[in-house]
Formats: structure tokens, C-alpha cells, sequence
């Protein structure tokens, strides 16, 4: 399977199946999509004659781009076919072993965000907090459950996880202090609306964290539309100068200012570049998943001008790249090279397998997009996993379950979608988000220019 | 004169072989794996 777009002065051709990104002139582009209609070569050549007759194309200049095109086809780069269904047969029996758990501290938040999918923290619950005993047991069945991983990853999140910043801290000193006897590194995260980000704070984050998310939306009149305090009014004024003070003292930590876009703002990128003026350059912008009937949902009809935004971001991460001035964002931070193995992209984020939520309670979800809907509860704390009907239905959750994804030059990339995405929105996890699917796509058609583009000027420099 | 450029990538099929560790890390909270890096390539 193959797949050609035009973007930004470049012919792009991806070869699904091999991860093969090839950049083309406009005869080759042609003559591959023809190659893929099942033209045969006579066909090809006289259609090819006849258009660029008047570009001075010769009968040996497509010729020689028919051996390029075999040879590429030969080396198993182009128009490869799928050897990995077999594969997926075994990842059915794969191990369970959890490398990943989201610890909800605090189900609790100094801030009432409209479009919180928390539901202003409380996932449809009361106010509540994880003792420092819950948090040590749920640590405990990780490592206990992680096999062989020696990686062990560690979120803390909420509503505001700073609420119980104590907690936090007795956890991850608890975390270290196992770490050498049971042959584990735990990289923890965390993330935080602000609020509470004092010097103190700070210190303990950036010997701690390996990375830190920070809620912001860019504009003050785009973040306070949503962004609000308990009292009603907007947040930028208190958070950001809190953000610009951590992300100063962070150095060469990593971090991302985390935003989400809403149809109130679909011009999002001036929110990315506000963020940019603000002097942060670890960006994250995502769209909003909401119920259909909010003002705010994003709509079928506003799918061009959020590709349009996409493209014109990347645009400008090349352009400032080229200044001297990069920035990063997210989602185009593709690594071509040493990006991850075919498991890995057939499998997805690891949701109730791989990677599970704990509430305050010490509940399992299996993931926090899932916590407080009693159909997922997976267990506790105290008794382990419990509901291993779920644990399987979840393990079967990949990109040749989905029907939809067969056919998409993608499913490499998104390895099938969020299943919470897909629950919320079709009501089962093994459905697909089909919107979420379209921008998807958007953004890895933008990522792999934006790559083509740093590619050929980093040729051009040497 | 080469009319096609193919960027380095990581080969898939070959990752069936040397893939699978688990190492590799679990910035959005809501929206793939393309963003992922592997730990065995890139020590």
C-alpha cells in the first residue's frame, strides 16, 4: 500500500508496509500512481509522452524511471506487501506486563476548565485524594507486574496532582528507594494546570521529572474563554508567569506546554505562536474531543481550516528552523530512523494492558481517559487485576482488529487510534474516531514534509 | 539524474526481527506512536 500527496512544493510518496518515505519529481509521482492503477508500462509511457511533451521529457527519461521505480520495488521499499498479519497472531499471546500507570493523586482541581473531559477533575465523582499508602501499593503492583521491563513509567495527573503535592513527593522518594534492589528506573511525569508551580515546587520537579506538561491554551482571550478559576475568572495572568519561571530554571529537561483548541479558536496556530513569544518552544496543541452539542465541538465543516492551520505550522517550524530559531511541536516530531518497531506500531499505546489508571481509591482503569465508568473497573490495588475479560477484550484492541484501519496508509502511525476516543464516541473500543482519524492523517502528512524539508536543507548546509 | 530520493527510515520488516523489547516509553493525554522513539535504536 502506498500513499502520494502534494505539500509545500514537495511529491510525497509513503509506502506503508516498509516505512518508506520517498520525495519524487513530478514525472516519477505520475508514473507511481499509474504503477499503482496496474497500468501496464506501454500505457504508462504513452500517457507520460503525452503529457510532458512539452517539458522536453524523453522516451529514455521515463525508461530510467521505470528502473528506478523497480529497483525500489525490488529492495522492498515500494509497494511492499504485508507481512505483518501473522505477527499480529502472536501479539494475542503476549505477555501482560504492565510497564506504565497514571496515578490519579488528586481527584480534585483549583481550576473549572468548560471542556474538561474530568469533569473539572472529579471524573464524575466527589472530591477525593490518594493517601501516600494507596500510591506505595499501586507502585508496588507495577513493579511486581513490569517482568523484565526495566524502564517503569510513572504519571502523575488528576484533576490538579499539586493539590497532594506531598503525597507526590513521599511517592517518588518511596520509587527510588526500590529502584536499585528491584533493577527498575521509574521515569516519572507529571502534569500540572499551574496554579500551585512555586520555587519549591519547581526544584523538586526538575530533579524528579523526566518531563512535565503544562496546561495552556496560548491567548489570554482564547485560554481564560475556557481555562477559568473557581471564581470565574480567566487563569493566564496566574499561570503564566508561573510556566515562564519554570520553564527558565528547566534547562535541557524536557517539558511541553500542553493546549487544546476548541471551534472558538480555530486559527490555533496564533495560540502556538503566542506560546513561542512567551519563550516557550515545547508545544502541544490538541483538538478538543467533546460531546457533538457543545459550542465548542469541532465540526465537519471546520476540517479545512484546521488542515490549513497544520500546514501552516509547519511551514513556519521550517522557515524558523532555518533562522536558527526552532521550536518543537508534538505531533511533527517524527523520528524516522529510530522510531519505534512494527509491535510497537501494531499495538498501540498499551490502554489496560501495558499501561493502566489508578484513582485516588486505588482503583484499575485502564487508562485515565477511563477512570470513574464502572464498566472498566479492572481491579485494585489490593486484589490485582480482577476483570481479565476486560484485560483480553483490551489486549485484542489493535490495528487489525479495526476493520476501518485496513485500508488507511496510517495505521503505522496511529497504530489504530485511542480507544477511549473510540468508546466515547461510537461506544466501543474497538470502533474508530473517524475525525480524530482525518486529522490524524493531516498531521503526519505535515510531520513527514516538515522531515523532507529538514532533510534536504541539512544536505544543502554540508 | 535520480528523479526519487528516499529518506533513511527505520525498516519495518527488519524491526520484526530486532523489535518487541517493551522499553520504549508509553505530552497529548488524548490524541499514536508516531511520535515514539525506540530505546534499542537510539542508545
Amino acid at each position: 500500500m502506498i500513499h502520494q500527496y502534494k505539500l509545500n512544493g514537495f511529491n510525497i510518496v509513503l509506502d506503508t508496509y516498509s516505512g518508506s518515505v520517498h520525495c519524487v519529481d513530478d514525472l516519477s509521482y505520475d508514473i507511481i500512481a499509474l504503477y499503482n492503477e496496474k497500468k501496464s508500462k506501454d500505457e504508462i509511457k504513452s500517457l507520460m509522452l503525452d503529457k510532458y511533451k512539452k517539458d522536453g521529457i524523453s522516451e529514455k527519461d521515463i525508461l530510467d524511471t521505470f528502473s528506478e521505480v523497480d529497483q525500489l520495488i525490488e529492495s522492498g521499499q515500494l509497494f511492499t506487501d504485508d507481512v505483518f498479519k501473522n505477527a499480529n497472531l502472536d501479539l494475542k499471546k503476549r505477555d501482560s506486563v504492565i510497564k506504565a500507570m497514571c496515578l490519579h493523586v488528586a481527584h480534585t482541581c483549583n481550576l473549572n476548565c468548560e471542556y474538561c473531559f474530568a469533569g473539572q477533575g472529579r471524573y464524575h465523582g466527589k472530591d477525593a485524594i490518594m493517601s501516600f499508602e494507596v500510591g506505595k501499593k499501586a507502585l508496588d503492583f507495577l513493579v511486581e507486574n513490569s517482568g523484565s521491563r526495566h524502564n517503569l513509567e510513572v504519571d502523575f495527573f488528576g484533576g490538579e496532582p499539586l493539590v497532594n503535592f506531598n503525597v507526590v513527593k513521599e511517592l517518588v522518594k518511596y520509587a527510588r528507594s526500590i529502584e536499585k534492589e528491584k533493577n527498575k528506573h521509574f521515569r516519572f511525569t507529571l502534569t500540572t494546570n499551574g496554579v500551585l508551580l512555586n520555587d519549591d515546587v519547581i526544584d523538586f520537579l526538575n530533579k524528579e521529572m523526566d518531563n512535565v506538561v503544562l496546561s495552556l491554551d496560548g491567548r489570554k482571550e482564547v485560554n481564560d474563554l475556557k481555562r477559568k478559576r473557581l471564581d470565574g475568572k480567566g487563569s493566564y495572568d496566574i499561570i503564566v508567569p508561573h510556566f515562564q519561571n519554570f520553564v527558565k530554571k528547566r534547562g535541557n529537561k524536557e517539558y511541553y506546554m500542553r493546549g487544546t483548541f476548541t471551534r472558538n479558536n480555530l486559527d490555533f496556530t496564533n495560540d502556538i505562536f503566542h506560546m513561542l513569544d512567551l519563550g516557550f518552544t515545547e508545544l502541544s496543541m490538541e483538538p478538543v474531543v467533546s460531546k457533538p452539542d457543545t459550542d465548542y465541538a469541532l465540526r465537519e465543516e471546520d476540517l479545512d481550516k484546521i488542515y490549513e492551520q497544520y500546514e501552516i505550522l509547519a511551514k513556519e517550524m521550517i522557515k524558523r528552523r532555518r533562522e536558527g530559531k526552532p521550536f518543537t511541536f508534538y505531533h511533527y516530531m517524527i523520528d524516522l530512523t529510530g522510531g519505534p518497531c512494527i509491535y510497537k506500531r501494531i499495538t498501540g499505546c498499551g490502554s489496560g494492558t501495558e499501561y493502566l489508571a489508578v484513582s485516588p481509591n486505588g482503583d484499575f482503569y485502564p487508562c485515565h481517559q477511563f477512570v470513574g465508568e464502572k464498566e472498566f473497573l479492572m481491579g485494585n490495588v489490593n486484589e490485582g487485576i480482577t476483570n481479565t475479560k476486560l484485560r483480553d477484550e483490551f489486549k485484542l484492541c489493535n490495528v487489525y482488529s479495526r476493520k476501518e484501519c485496513e485500508n488507511c496508509w496510517a495505521k503505522f502511525y496511529c497504530s489504530g487510534g485511542c480507544s477511549a476516543n473510540s468508546y466515547h464516541t461510537t461506544g466501543s473500543i474497538q470502533g474508530v474516531y473517524e475525525y480524530g482519524c482525518k486529522l490524524f492523517r493531516k498531521r503526519i502528512e505535515c510531520a513527514i514534509m516538515v522531515k523532507i524539508a529538514e532533510a534536504m536543507d541539512d544536505a544543502n548546509e554540508k | 539524474m535520480k528523479r526519487i530520493v528516499t529518506l533513511t527510515t527505520r525498516d519495518l520488516k527488519e524491526s520484526k526481527k530486532n523489535g518487541g523489547c517493551g522499553e520504549c516509553q508509553t505530552a497529548c493525554k488524548t490524541s499514536g506512536v508516531a511520535n515514539q522513539k525506540c530505546e534499542k535504536v537510539n542508545k
